[in-house]
């Protein structure tokens, strides 16, 4: 008996979406094949790994981390050149101070800082929000428009903020994330619900909602294959955005990223172990098929790199 | 034509001896008509049957289990490629080499880690499944003398025999006939020598081949040679091609039910830098490998693999849940605090996990949230302040304890002034958001 290779016959695509401007600009997407099946399809880009950095020196960040990226924490400026120095395809930008919980920063503080973070790098930038749904329409806006001609990438628009924070990344020619609660028909809705506003299809990365190893993984990862058989094999055109996963932000609170060697014998090394946490997430979310994923260690974000050269061939 | 179990069940001796495993003839109808059984396991079946049920009554990837006792670990009966269309059944198996040349010290080192790998992670006993002894000199008294080395020192721990050379298999596997060892790998050179040691000691037998196709050939030839239990390893080492391999052969086994490729898959993720070997892992945990050679098996690595598996495995329909009840953690009086959590095997571990490292004896009420987490039970309504009130209520907690005081997680503070409310009398206090808040907060109570 021969073997005939089993070969699936995909009708979609996944969008092609350029970030940043230059010669250091990024594309992601473009697969049409479920993730690296190149027996059946073409993966003409390869997924983007971005470093994030904040508004202010992160004081919820483990020591870990915080050691990784050396000095660097407490200038977003010289934080986001460290990111690009350390081999970022991408930097992420999160405005974690202008929440009210933390120093309240206000809309033209932050607006400041990503213009000058912006300026500062060649390579494409992600503008977040600190995740306030009220404060980040403001905050996305000011950002947003401070940044024109960068085509940066801006996030994050849920369901409840999506209008204003889609406008002003239309108007200043940028890209958007948008962000659902893993949840295949919801992620589908708000790609719906920004294209009936006039929002290009084509200028969305959708984010699933990421979790960490150990910690709800699995929901991200199988939202994530659904969304890629909807895409590809149902060519739905809602559901053929790229799509990123906002790692670092869940990995880099569980107690495995944490807990000190004393306190878990069991668990090993930290430095090794708090790695390998991040490293291993970003593995599962790039075979589930994420496009871009952000992260916070440089050390794990590197071994991703070399993991996704190797996957490309 | 798939038959049913009912239909299924005819054909059985429907005497209920058991000795297929299952406690009816019925029940292992139904798994048979599930694919997850084999006809083989029922030693009454008679010829008729096993002739009308035929195809039907083989899983299309064929369940392979190593060792024996409570050790022994079984892969394969696999029956989707994606898990939220049912779920992965039979976890994969994580083997650690040890070379022959690493005999004496460096192999009881091993075999240490291997015996003490047992980590407790959300309720599960998780660890290194089994021991893969490796020859690359042909020193075939080096390999059986780390064969022996592996017997005496990790008893029970399934062996996996890795040579291409019978004569060097032979020797070692003087040393585990009776334990049902996997022997790596008869290929098209070796494999009537190889396949006649897997008959004679009743191992299973791993088939490598360079590609898909030669490994296709090599199935047919083996299986020809009367072994069925086998293993397939074609060859892929880059992740790139495990995961184009695995899912050929995984598709092949399940859509087409092509009966050379219908059997669990071997990966060695051995690589220099340890942390590109747990990536590599990783990658053969998702895509379908069922046995996964590393060369060490570092704490962290395998804390990390461990839950990976964990996650990839678990039924995407049910989550890991605990049974409600209020559980007395260390020896809690009857002044003891009570705190209150949801029954996600998850959220139940990890506060109990820190309970426990507090040292303070406590009580903690599990309510049931049909396995959701806080946060998520509370988003979706099943966490809120009138069910809370009435689960404490009806829980009989205050007959146990003298006080009235719940301490409620912090990312839920909001329903601490309707739960007043609800449950006259008691005081409601807000605990830390995170559990590992929890040792300080206890501590600082106490
Ligand atoms: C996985 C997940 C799901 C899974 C469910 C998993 C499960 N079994 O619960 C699915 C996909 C089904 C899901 C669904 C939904 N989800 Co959900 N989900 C998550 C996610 C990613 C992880 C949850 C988790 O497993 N946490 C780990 C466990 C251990 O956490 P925990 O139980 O809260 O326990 C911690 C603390 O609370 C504390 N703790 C626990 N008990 C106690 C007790 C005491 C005394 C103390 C002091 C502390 C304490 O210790 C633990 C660790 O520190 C979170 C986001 C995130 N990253 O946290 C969102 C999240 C919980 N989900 C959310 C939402 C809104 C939903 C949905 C309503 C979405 C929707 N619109 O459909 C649905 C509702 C479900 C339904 N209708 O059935 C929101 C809740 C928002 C809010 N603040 O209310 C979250 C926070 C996401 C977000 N940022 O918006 N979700
Ligand atoms: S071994 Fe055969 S006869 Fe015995 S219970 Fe199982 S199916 Fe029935």
């Amino acid at each position: 008996m021969a073997l005939v290779i089993p070969k699936e016959s995909y009708s979609g695509k996944i969008y092609n979406v350029t970030l940043g401007t230059g010669a250091k600009a990024v594309t992601i997407g473009g697969a049409s094949a479920l993730p690296y099946l190149t027996f059946e399809g073409t993966f003409p880009n390869r997924p983007a790994v971005a470093l994030e950095v904040t508004d202010i020196a992160p004081d919820d960040w483990p020591e870990t981390v915080k050691k990784a990226v050396s000095g660097a924490a407490s200038n977003p400026v010289q934080w986001a050149k460290f990111c690009q120095q350390s081999g970022a395809d991408v930097v992420a930008l999160r405005l974690i101070g202008t929440h009210p919980d933390q120093q309240n920063k206000s809309a033209d503080e932050a607006a400041k800082i990503a213009a000058e973070v912006a300026a500062a790098i060649d390579i494409p930038l992600i503008i977040l929000g600190s995740g306030h749904v009220e404060k980040d329409t403001q905050v996305l806006q000011a950002a947003a428009a401070a940044t024109r001609g960068k085509n940066c990438t801006i996030g994050k628009a849920v369901e409840e903020n999506y209008k204003t924070i889609a406008a002003a990344a239309m108007a200043n020619d940028h890209k958007l994330i948008a962000m659902s609660q893993l949840d295949v028909n919801l992620a589908k809705q708000l790609n719906i619900l920004l294209s009936q506003m006039g929002f290009d299809k084509e200028r969305i990365i959708m984010d699933p909602m990421s979790s960490a190893l150990g910690y709800g993984l699995e929901y991200t990862y199988s939202v994530m294959e659904r969304i890629r058989q909807a895409a590809l094999l149902q060519n739905d055109p809602m559901m053929q955005t790229p799509v990123v996963c906002d790692i670092g932000a869940n990995v880099w609170k569980v107690k495995e990223t944490m807990a000190a060697d004393a306190e878990v014998p069991e668990w090993g090394g930290l430095e090794d172990r708090a790695l390998a946490w991040e490293a291993i997430t970003a593995s599962a979310m790039i075979t589930a098929g994420a496009d871009m994923l952000i992260m916070r260690h440089p050390g794990a974000a590197a071994k991703t790199k070399e993991l996704i050269a190797e996957l490309m061939g | 034509m798939a038959l049913s179990g009912v239909e299924i069940f005819k054909h059985l001796p429907k005497t209920n001896c058991k000795k297929c495993g299952h406690p009816t003839c019925l029940a292992f109808a139904m798994k048979l008509a599930a694919k997850q059984a084999s006809l083989d396991a029922c030693p009454d079946a008679s010829e008729d049957a096993k002739k009308i049920l035929g195809e039907s009554a083989a899983p299309p990837i064929r369940g392979i289990t190593l060792g024996l006792g409570d050790k022994a670990v079984k892969v394969g009966e696999e029956i989707c490629l994606f898990r939220h269309d049912k779920k992965f059944f039979n976890p994969n198996v994580f083997a650690v080499a040890i070379k022959a040349s690493e005999a004496g010290d460096a192999a009881a080192k091993k075999i240490d880690a291997v015996k003490h790998s047992e980590i407790d992670r959300v309720g599960q006993k998780l660890r290194v499944d089994a021991i893969a002894v490796t020859d690359e000199g042909g020193d075939a008294a080096k390999f059986a003398s780390v064969v022996k080395q592996v017997v005496d020192g990790a008893p029970g721990v399934p062996i996996i025999l890795v040579s291409k050379i019978p004569a060097t298999i032979e020797a070692g596997i003087a040393h585990c006939a009776d334990k049902r060892p996997l022997i790596y790998a008869a290929t098209a050179e070796n494999a009537e020598a190889m396949a006649k040691i897997a008959k004679e000691k009743k191992a299973s037998l791993a088939i490598a081949a360079d590609g898909l196709d030669a490994l296709t050939a090599l199935s047919e030839k083996v299986k020809a040679l009367g072994v069925d239990d086998l293993v397939l390893d074609s060859g892929a080492r880059k992740v790139k091609d495990m995961i184009e391999h695995y899912t050929i052969i995984r598709r092949a086994a399940i859509k087409k039910n092509f009966k050379p490729l219908g059997y669990p898959i071997i990966a060695f993720a051995g690589r220099d830098n340890a942390v590109s070997e747990t990536m590599a892992a990783a990658i053969g945990t998702m895509k379908y490998a069922s046995i996964i050679i590393l060369n060490n098996v570092e704490k962290w690595k395998m804390l990390a693999l461990l839950s990976l598996r964990q996650n990839i495995y678990t039924d995407p329909q049910v989550p890991m849940q605990v049974a409600q009840n209020v559980y007395k953690v260390g020896d809690a009086k009857d002044t003891s605090p009570l705190m209150i959590t949801t029954n996600f095997s998850l959220s139940y571990f990890i506060v109990r996990g820190e309970v426990e490292n507090s040292k303070v004896p406590a009580w903690l009420a599990v309510m049931d949230n049909e396995g959701l987490s806080v946060l998520t039970a509370w988003a979706a309504g099943k966490f809120t302040a009138g069910k809370i009130a009435a689960f404490i209520t009806e829980s009989g907690v205050e007959k146990t304890i003298k006080h009235k005081e719940l301490i409620i997680p912090g990312y839920v503070a909001i329903l601490s002034g309707a739960l007043e409310e609800k449950l006259p009398g008691w005081k409601i206090t807000v605990g830390p958001r995170e559990a590992n808040g929890l040792p300080s907060f206890l501590k600082g109570r106490a």
